[in-house]
């Protein structure tokens, strides 16, 4: 079933909007694995991240007291899934004294009026 | 048009669930289409068959499967997120070696793919949670 699908030819805009902290609640975790899963499909994928979303993104991440999966590691892997389009919500980064450099990915930094106009183009919005 | 509808949250402790059948009901009457309806996150909790709430609350597992039958639904949970969460089917039971298994009538369980899905062939994905 899944190749008919893949054979099917049709190209959507996906945008995956993270908007939650990576620890937590299991939300962000979860959204990874359903972009990890839709990176099979060739579809155009984008992600974004904006409010404590923005944090799923922070370098130096350590889960080994509270017993969860470090899933961080997996957005440098993002690449080689062809996923390589993440975006980053300027207004988020700077509410939280965050900036380019402390993100273990490299992204594109947009202010929000950019981002909404990304949403706005995009066909298929996931929001976790 | 043809509407995925994706539910993030699990029953009782989250308006989600009842708002998309309460979406899902109004978009039928309006004569639209629902391709899927995908369970994911905590929200595969509402395909349990061993809910028993009071009786004078509604019974939300029952009621999707009510309007599944009546509207011949695809009411799919997250495999993954369903294992984590210990719903199962009779397939998972026998895969992981379960005792039992617990999901209701015209649920079944399935891939991510098919949220993929539901996202390329429907006009509009909707989201319900948080």
């Amino acid at each position: 079933m899944e190749e008919q699908e893949l054979e099917s030819g049709k190209i959507r805009k996906f945008i995956y909007v993270n908007r939650k902290a990576p620890h937590g609640t299991i939300y962000a975790h979860e959204a990874l694995e359903v972009v990890l899963i839709a990176a099979a499909f060739e579809q155009d994928v984008s992600l974004a991240f904006i409010d404590d979303g923005v944090y799923q993104l922070k370098k130096g991440q350590n889960t080994d007291g509270i017993a969860t999966k470090n899933f961080s590691k997996t957005f440098g892997a993002l690449d080689m899934y062809d996923v390589e389009k993440l975006y980053v919500e300027k207004e988020s980064l700077d509410a939280r004294g965050l900036s380019e450099e402390d993100l273990s990915v490299d992204v594109e930094i947009l202010p929000a009026l950019d981002l909404k106009k990304l949403f706005n183009e995009s066909e298929v919005f996931f929001n976790f | 048009m043809k509407f995925g509808v994706l539910i993030n949250e699990g029953p009782y402790q989250h308006q989600a669930s009842d708002s998309a059948y309460k979406f899902i009901e109004a978009a039928i009457e309006e004569g639209h289409e629902i391709y899927r309806v995908f369970f994911y996150h905590d929200g595969v909790n509402n395909g349990t068959r061993l809910a028993t709430p009071p009786q004078d609350d509604r019974h939300i597992p029952n009621r999707w499967s009510e309007l599944a039958e009546k509207h011949d639904l695809d009411l799919v949970l997250c495999v993954a997120a369903a294992q984590r969460r210990g719903m199962v089917d009779e397939g998972e039971m026998e895969r992981n070696k379960k005792d039992a298994n617990n999901i209701a009538d015209k649920f079944r369980i399935s891939g991510l793919g098919q949220l993929i899905e539901a996202g390329i062939q429907a006009d509009r994905m909707i989201t319900f949670g948080d």
